[in-house]
């Protein structure tokens, strides 16, 4: 069951020219697709495409050849590069994961999330401690596909790369579609069956 | 003795500021009518210890009258700006979540109310109703909302471009679910402030428009109308009919505006250091 990109054109304004133009991508289960292109190249804009954040104003996504839902939980679900905007900072981050359903205890110990953090503020932690609390989140509502876009531009090199393995664990397990966005060479080498490079 | 973080102390100083308010309104509440009837044979003696605020020209002791006028005051204050704040946040909210027709025909009224000068509605409003208590807070309630009502807004079209809002549609969360759990806990604060602060708005125009003989009438003991009297004797030197309870009235207002102002403080959570 794969998710396609069928002929995207999107822009923001009226006058502007086209951000996309003719999109096309395919991402089969199972398959970790990393997208390498330098800034502006309109990579942020595919992922809130695909996740739904954004409405094409041509073609159409479509998972297992079918229209995605309007409501309910959206089965691909996108990490976002800022972590600190992606979490309400007025909730406990207990209630961050709860927002999702029941939090898994494995997986938080996997992901090096310590006991203690779930009685903070986000304000009171680090870039990368949120940065594991949005991965939680996002797995725990249990997609099909899951778009990571430069999830680990702003973390230290351990923090990525156990952030990166408890993803290829999960992808591995649960059979997920990854689409990986990223400025980082090495990275698209290390974690990617494909990589689609825009030049 | 250890110094007291930001937060603790705005919290002890807003429960101080809590204390003497309701201090002022509950005096107020218990002065009854007969305690305020004076003597001819004592008027317009100037301040001594047994009367603080000296007496009118009725005879009347100042202080229990300007007591007894700021507890009316601070009544009509409280359920003005309490209906101002119902009306602002289901105007505001509304605005932000509605079409763009409703919002248009929104912001025009809002602007329509500001354009006009405060005390002038008030008065048209207050005289239309047939002045008196009911004239006043009627009058006051629809007049104040309409800063609040953008305030909120702003804050509501705001927040509906947070990316966490955006995640939690998606994470299959419904409108009013994320009314509830994501805007309300951020608007409660700037709805309390904003209520706050209308409070002192409210009480001045209560008391101006009594002054200008376009709110309680006469014989109520409403500080407008003290200071409305007071304005006759002025020239003849008796400036404590005037001065005291003025003064009363301004330390009042100054008192909840800095109570408002904690208030923003403690319920920031970008002010809990410093």
């Amino acid at each position: 069951m794969p998710l396609e990109a069928k002929n995207l054109y999107f822009k923001f304004q009226k006058q502007e020219s086209w951000i996309l133009e003719d999109c096309n991508i395919r991402i089969e289960q199972g398959e970790r697709v990393v997208i390498l292109a330098p800034s502006g190249y309109g990579k942020t804009t595919l992922a809130l495409l695909l996740a739904g954040y954004l409405k094409p104003d041509k073609g159409q996504i479509l998972l297992e050849e079918k229209q995605l839902p309007k409501e309910g939980i959206y089965p691909v679900q996108l990490i976002f590069q800022h972590p600190e905007k992606a979490i309400n900072p007025r909730w406990k981050l207990k209630k961050v994961l709860e927002e999702v359903g029941e939090i898994p205890e494995g997986l938080l110990t996997a992901l090096g999330i310590e006991k203690p953090w779930l009685d903070r503020f986000p304000g009171e932690l680090s870039g990368g401690e949120l940065q594991r609390f949005c991965v939680a989140r996002a797995l725990m509502a249990e997609p099909g596909y899951l778009i990571c876009d430069e999830i680990s531009t702003m973390l230290d090199t351990i923090t990525q790369a156990q952030i990166w393995q408890v993803i290829l664990e999960e992808a591995e397990k649960r059979k997920l579609g990854l689409l990986i966005i990223t400025h980082n060479r090495h990275l698209a080498e290390k974690v990617g069956s494909r990589i689609v490079e825009l030049e | 003795m250890r110094r007291q973080n930001y937060r603790t102390r705005a919290v002890i100083l807003s429960v101080l500021l809590l204390v003497i308010l309701m201090a002022i309104y509950l005096s107020g509440i218990f002065i009854t009518e007969d305690m305020i009837l004076g003597s001819f044979l004592e008027a317009k003696l100037p301040p001594d210890f047994q009367h603080f605020f000296g007496t009118d020209a009725l005879g009347r002791d100042l202080f229990l009258r300007t007591l007894k006028g700021l507890s009316v005051s601070i009544t009509i204050g409280l359920a003005a700006s309490f209906i101002s704040g119902i009306i602002a946040v289901l105007v505001g909210i509304g605005v932000a979540c509605g079409s763009k027709k409703t919002e248009e025909a929104i912001t025009w009224v809002i602007d329509l109310f500001m354009g006009i000068p405060h005390i002038v509605l008030i008065m048209l409003i207050s005289f239309a109703l047939g002045r008196g208590f009911w004239g006043v807070l009627i009058g006051i309630s629809f007049t104040h909302w309409c800063g609040l009502a953008r305030v909120i807004r702003a804050e509501v079209l705001q927040l509906k471009s947070e990316p966490y809002v955006a995640i939690s549609k998606k994470l299959g969360k419904s409108g009013s679910w994320i009314m509830v759990h994501h805007m309300l806990p951020h608007l409660t604060g700037q709805i309390l402030v904003g209520l706050i602060l209308m409070f002192p708005h409210a009480v001045l125009h209560e008391a101006s428009l009594s002054f200008l003989g376009f709110g309680l009438s006469p014989e109520q003991p409403a500080i407008g109308i003290i200071l409305a009297e007071s304005m006759r004797y002025l020239s003849t030197g008796m400036w404590w009919m005037a001065v005291l309870p003025g003064l009363l009235l301004v330390i009042l207002v100054l008192l909840i505006d800095k109570l408002g102002h904690l208030l923003r403080i403690i319920w920031d959570p970008y002010s809990s250091q410093g």
